[in-house]
């Protein structure tokens, strides 16, 4: 009789959980999702966009110029948050290495008078400042680069964005090689996974000394609450942080029309 | 000596000249009346063989000040007195006279700052009682203050050795009444003149008219009535005077002289808001001293509020029962006087203190404050949430991590990627960059590219090998060269760098520079360096 009892309690706390994660998923679609205004992207995200919460990408290889891809798709996430917030969205950077540069953050549309950096002296005050930052609620976005982030820490990050209704998103670096940082569980809402991606010539038999094209992007959703993973060949953001599906070969532009 | 008024007169003095030169032999210059040298006129074919043209100036030092269509001498160093020149002199004569002048615009506004930070001091350090004098003086009243610092004399030797020391040349008279001390002190001539009290009508008996501080017009009429000195006027039947003159010329005699009032416009020193805490038992825990903190906040918001000021740097004092003080500084992004914001700034450095026995009294300065007027309250009539103020969480940052680690950037005029930025104020608005193609992460140092391969002179590469990996280039774009900044150093007068955008098989995008423009070795020894990447 006991066993039945506890079973039958067990049950009705299941049931709770599970109402409250619907009340949490709807209330999280209820909130206004940022799009990417790219309709094969958008279609596969739950909600039709990134709602505010916790967002993870990282390169997908230990490689510099896989970062850097990461960081840049990360900016201009942050900067599309910034102006979805209008005129006055602003932008915080949490950063423990001195490397990043402003003026190529700025052609990803992030440009100075939105981003605000924090110079952190380890990967704990990133998660403390980003932490604050998102419960406090005044930022559109909050960006934080760090090596290691424990699930416990993770699911911090997730229920204060949530509250502030703030966007975390969390450049996660590797920190050596052969350990992937999305291979940790995470409360994230989306894991991404970015890698370069050779770019299209920018005309048809072009050389090698011909000029080159818009960046390309390999851009891996590995996970995401409430929906499947999926994998996109995309173009690397344009000043006014727009990222792109490349066109297909049929669509370019011909030779003729160009030197026209 | 009873009730003294001191007047110090105060002007610059030239460091370079701390002994004024003997006067030049030329003295007859002197009487030489503005306006009436010709050339060829007899009294100058008459006079000595002119000294006075063209005598070096070396190192006599005016300024000079614009006055309607004619630019005058403003003041004169010691040096340039000595040479004849005086102030109030048409400039276009000095530079006649006087070969080599140094002639610097006047500056009326920094004098009146610096005699304001003077008179400032002044009522702080040494009377309470302290009033500007004109633009070039300073009234102190000595009543009751000069024993503190060993008499009237010993205090005034005390005054101009300090002046001296920041390089004023000042003069100071002691007298019973504020006229008369400003008129000893700018016509007695002596650096230090004691004038015992009741003896201001003698003291001033000789001396001009514009002793009395009167206005010009008053001057050339008593002038052409023959009045030339204090004495005569003092000697003089009042009525026909009043008469002629109105009443200010008697008002300035009587006030000089003691027979009537004259109103002291003292400079009150600001003292920056302050509240202080003083406990019964010392208090040593966090708890307490964060409530502690916690009221003494309240208190200094009322105070705050009460004269329309802002907090910029709030001081924590705690003054521990060992007779140490341990003290906690924050600044604000923005000026700002909320209690329950302070205080949280407040508790996250409380754990910086040491509070050893015990903490025994606080005391919280507002150090700098700025003018804050009401503020609105922030409305929720709508039913939304306002969005939360981004000064307060910056606030909250720079308290956590140290307020300059928290910034914005901004662009700088150069062309060399790693000196386009500089740092700026969170709050501040920042300028951008032009849109020339720039890598999102920047190696600094640069670092070296070996194994490469280029065609010379304007190639770009077609392989190279970095960090031990070799690459080969399916795609590049360049050169945009970049000079060197010769203003800056010697060394960068012709070096030159090319810089390539290159995009290897994988799709990861470098940007490379070779130094040197390949074909003049002057601008750059060829070498090829990684300076960035591109996502």
């Amino acid at each position: 009789m006991y066993a039945a009892t506890s079973m039958a309690r067990l049950a009705a706390l299941r049931e709770e959980v599970r109402a409250l994660e619907r009340s949490g998923l709807a209330a999280a679609a209820a909130r206004s999702c940022l799009a990417f205004g790219i309709e094969e992207v958008d279609g596969r995200l739950a909600g039709g966009g990134l709602a505010s919460g916790l967002h993870e990408a990282a390169p997908a290889a230990p490689s510099p110029s896989d970062e850097a891809a990461a960081t840049l798709f990360l900016a201009a996430l942050a900067a599309r948050f910034a102006m979805a917030e209008g005129k006055s969205g602003q932008v915080l950077w949490a950063l423990t290495r001195r490397d990043l540069f402003a003026p190529g953050l700025a052609q990803a549309g992030l440009t100075p008078d939105r981003l605000l950096y924090a110079e952190c002296r380890d990967d704990e005050e990133v998660l403390a400042v980003v932490e604050e930052s998102v419960r406090h609620g005044s930022l559109a976005a909050i960006v934080g680069e760090v090596g290691r982030m424990a699930m416990p820490a993770a699911r911090r990050l997730q229920l204060a964005a949530e509250e502030g209704g703030t966007a975390a998103l969390m450049l996660r670096r590797w920190r050596r090689a052969g350990a992937d940082p999305l291979e940790i569980p995470s409360a994230a809402l989306t894991r991404w996974r970015i890698a370069c991606a050779p770019s299209a010539p920018p005309y048809e038999g072009s050389g090698p000394q011909d000029g080159i094209g818009r960046a390309r992007w390999r851009v891996a959703l590995a996970r995401q609450r409430g929906g499947p993973t999926y994998e996109w060949l995309l173009e690397a953001p344009d000043a006014e942080a727009r990222l792109a599906l490349p066109a297909r070969s049929g669509d370019r532009p011909d030779q003729a029309q160009r030197a026209a | 000596m009873g009730g003294g008024g001191v007047s110090t007169r105060i002007e610059p003095f030239d460091q370079r000249h701390p002994s004024p030169t003997p006067p030049h032999q030329g003295e007859g210059l002197k009487g030489l009346k503005p306006g009436h040298w010709r050339p060829g006129a007899r009294w100058a074919r008459e006079a000595q063989p002119h000294s006075f043209i063209l005598r070096s100036g070396e190192g006599a030092l005016v300024t000079a000040r614009r006055d309607g269509n004619r630019n005058l001498l403003a003041a004169t160093c010691p040096a340039a007195r000595a040479l004849g020149l005086e102030r109030g002199m048409p400039l276009a004569k000095a530079r006649i006279l006087v070969s080599g002048l140094d002639v610097r615009p006047a500056d009326p506004q920094g004098d009146a700052a610096w005699l304001a930070r003077l008179g400032l001091f002044a009522a702080r350090r040494w009377t309470p009682r302290a009033a500007l004098s004109g633009a070039d003086g300073l009234w102190l009243d000595l009543t009751g203050v000069a024993h503190l610092f060993g008499g009237e004399r010993l205090m005034c030797a005390r005054i101009l050795a300090f002046c001296a020391r920041l390089g004023f040349a000042a003069r100071i008279a002691v007298a019973g009444t504020a006229g008369a001390a400003h008129a000893l002190a700018r016509f007695g001539g002596d650096p230090l003149i004691l004038c015992p009290t009741g003896r201001e009508a003698d003291a001033l008996a000789a001396m001009p008219l514009a002793a009395l501080r009167l206005d010009d017009e008053t001057l050339s009429r008593s002038s052409r009535l023959g009045i030339e000195r204090v004495g005569a006027l003092a000697a003089m039947p009042r009525a026909p005077l009043q008469r002629r003159f109105g009443p200010d010329l008697l008002l300035r005699l009587d006030q000089a002289l003691g027979r009537a009032p004259e109103p002291f416009d003292p400079i009150v020193p600001e003292e920056p808001p302050c509240v202080g805490l003083s406990f019964l038992e010392p208090i040593a825990t966090a708890e307490a001293i964060a409530q502690a903190g916690g009221e003494a906040v309240r208190r200094l918001a009322i105070v705050l509020a009460e004269s329309g000021l802002g907090v910029r740097r709030l001081a924590l004092a705690c003054d521990r029962v060992d007779n140490i003080t341990q003290y906690v500084i924050l600044s604000t992004a923005r000026a700002t006087r909320d209690p329950v914001h302070l205080h949280k700034l407040l508790c996250v450095k409380i754990e910086k203190i040491e509070p050893g026995f015990g903490i025994e009294r606080l005391r919280l300065v507002a150090d700098r404050v700025e003018p804050l007027g009401p503020q609105p309250i922030a409305g929720a009539m709508a039913g939304d949430r306002p969005a939360p103020d981004l000064a307060l969480l910056i606030d909250r940052l720079a308290v956590r991590l140290g307020a300059r680690r928290i910034h914005r950037l901004t662009a700088l005029e150069s062309d060399l990627p790693e000196r386009s930025l500089a740092r700026a104020g969170p709050l501040d608005a920042p300028v951008g960059w032009p849109r020339w193609p720039r890598p999102v992460r920047l190696l600094s140092p640069p670092e070296p590219v070996d194994r490469i391969m280029a065609l010379l002179p304007d190639g770009a590469p077609l392989r190279f090998q970095w960090r031990g990996r070799a690459y080969r280039v399916a795609a590049a774009d360049g050169p945009e060269r970049v000079y060197g900044e010769w203003w800056r150093h010697a060394g960068e007068r012709d070096a030159v760098r090319d810089y390539f955008q290159v995009e290897d098989e994988a799709g990861a995008r470098f940007w490379l520079y070779r130094s040197g423009d390949g074909e003049d070795p002057a601008t750059g020894d060829l070498s090829w360096h990684m300076h960035g990447l591109f996502g």
